[in-house]
């Protein structure tokens, strides 16, 4: 694990990422709690209706 | 020194709807209306391809040669992209891209292109006959279609090697990379009682090496038909891998992926762990294993989790990284890119999952899995647990359950815009796409390694490509910028 850290810090201060570095902090985990709330109370708007038959329906013919 | 990491990734989509809800016809429409609407109905050219060919030495003797389809729909795409109907399906092969980043764009151009042909498409059938795609890899029913990987490779590296280099990693790489299943499909699947699974194909594979796609399917296929000049280059086809909704999980398995086939070219497979004792078996059992918790044996003896190869592997590869490798995948900021999403992936699924809800597929269809599940106290593998679980890749905005749970992108969306029309301007796709917009009506067929001209007089004209790193802007911009016509083209090339 140290070595991981070692090169991890090297990497860092080498180069930043193109994109913004996600920063974790204790309110991360409650607003994705939340947003997952949410989104379970309006996902049966988007559900196909009948589920069962959606799903029955659903038959693929293989490919590679 | 490593070669350049071209690559790229050929996705087949779930078909429903349609006409007589006949997949093949279905596929032939979404193919069709988008050559329709962007007017580039170039014809694939079949010479050349061979899908036969074996990389070992002698074909095994369970393989068959895939059957070739020369009479389904087939475009070549402005982008220097292959659109066309494969087996039932239709499918989109990204162009010839140089870096993890540009192939995550132009992966996320071909699901804006389906997208697009959906559109189309449904625009001319009756609501009954409405086609819908899925970016997934099973039907939950024992069927399964692929998303395909596409790695330039030195062909003096040892076949052996590359198996030796590859299998602990195709086997443990779906821990951050799985796309996530409810239930499972297969004998052993069943009878294992899981009910939800890392990744939508693992349970598919049934040996380690060989040439099948759709049958025995080996978790390193040797289909050796590199598309290029085969003295000096391979193409690794990866067809284990399972197709990503997260912009960041297609990223890291191309990076990935492609800085340890760099790594194996520049220092020889001797610093590669030892394979799992039996890959298949250790692929199928850390895939029922959402707990990250499952170890299996290797060839020494010593017993692994996956978690624990990709650590080993992170490690290597970062490394590499440290000694000044990790070039032949493009510039520093890419390549640590790379590196610090896997690591943060890693992390996040042994620590705390839901921190990498956000960019792990599997992760964020089973927190709304479990959570609808809670929710209504359903069983399990509920038939609406499993509309969820198809819904997550429905490529319809509207339907989209993807698009609904929070999933970081990277690729910047203009971007994605004009990768539908243009060609990366770095390989030999340039070439071809910028051909295929610039003489519409001259360009007659086109294949990964050559364009086919026919000129209204004399013999049809062959260019060949057979060097994916040349045709590229900096080559032949100029040449194409002077030559208004392609005859003005042709003359210039035999010039």
């Amino acid at each position: 694990m140290a070595e991981q850290e070692r090169i991890k810090r090297q990497r860092t201060e080498r180069s930043t990422p193109a994109t913004g570095e996600v920063t974790v902090d204790s309110s991360k985990g409650e607003q994705l709690k939340a947003d997952l709330d949410e989104l379970l109370d309006e996902i049966d708007e988007v559900l196909e209706e009948n589920a069962e038959e959606f799903v029955r329906n659903f038959v693929q013919k293989g490919g590679q | 020194m490593a070669v350049e990491k071209v690559l790229g990734i050929e996705t087949e989509y779930g078909v429903t709807g349609g006409p007589g809800s006949d997949p093949v016809v279905a596929s032939s429409i979404i193919v069709n209306a988008y050559a329709q609407g962007a007017r580039a109905r170039i014809s694939w050219d079949f010479e050349g391809e061979n899908p036969g060919l074996d990389a070992r030495a002698q074909v095994g003797r369970t393989a068959f040669a895939p059957i070739v389809e020369t009479h389904l729909a087939n475009t070549v795409l402005t982008n220097g992209a292959r659109l066309y109907v494969d087996h039932a399906h239709p499918e989109y092969s990204s162009p010839e891209c140089r870096t993890p980043l540009e192939g995550l764009l132009y992966d996320v151009a071909g699901e804006e292109v389906m997208r697009r042909a959906l559109r189309v498409a449904n625009d001319s059938l009756r609501d009954v006959d409405a086609i819908t795609l899925y970016k997934n890899n099973s039907d939950g029913k024992g069927n399964s279609y692929g998303c395909h990987e596409n790695y330039l490779v030195r062909r003096d590296v040892p076949f052996d090697d590359v198996v030796r280099a590859m299998v602990a990693h195709l086997v443990s790489r779906q821990v951050i990379l799985g796309a996530g299943k409810v239930g499972t499909e297969t004998d052993d699947g069943l009878a294992s009682g899981a009910t939800y699974q890392l990744s939508q194909r693992a349970e598919f594979f049934e040996e380690v090496v060989g040439l099948e796609t759709t049958m025995k399917r080996p978790i390193v296929n040797t289909r050796d038909e590199p598309h290029a000049d085969a003295e000096r280059f391979r193409r690794l086809h990866v067809i284990i891998g399972d197709a990503n909704m997260s912009q960041v999980a297609t990223l890291v398995k191309l990076g990935s992926t492609a800085l340890l086939l760099a790594l194996l070219e520049d220092e020889g497979v001797g610093a590669f762990p030892p394979l799992p004792h039996d890959p298949v078996r250790a692929l199928r059992h850390y895939a029922l294993d959402p707990d990250l918790r499952v170890v299996e044996p290797d060839e020494d003896g010593r017993t692994r989790t996956a978690w624990d190869y990709q650590d080993l592997l992170w490690t290597l590869a970062a490394r590499y990284v440290a000694r000044g490798g990790g070039v032949a995948l493009g510039d520093d900021d890419a390549v640590a890119m790379v590196l610090d999403q896997w690591r943060e992936m890693l992390d996040g699924v042994r620590d705390d999952p839901s921190r990498v809800a956000d960019r792990v597929d599997w992760v964020a269809k089973r927190r709304l899995v479990e959570g609808y599940r809670e929710r209504y106290a359903l069983a399990p593998t509920h038939a609406r647990l499993r509309a969820i679980d198809l819904q997550y890749h429905d490529l319809r905005p509207e339907k989209s359950l993807a698009a609904r749970v929070g999933l970081r992108e990277i690729a910047d969306r203009e971007g994605i815009r004009e990768a539908v029309h243009k060609a990366p301007t770095t390989t030999r796709a340039y070439f071809r796409g910028e051909c295929v917009a610039r003489y519409p009506d001259a360009v007659t067929a086109a294949n990964w390694d050559s364009l086919v001209f026919d000129l209204g007089h004399g013999p049809l004209q062959r260019v060949p490509m057979m060097d994916p790193l040349r045709g590229t802007a900096a080559l032949t911009q100029d040449l194409l910028d002077k030559c208004q016509t392609a005859d003005a083209l042709l003359a210039a090339l035999d010039g």
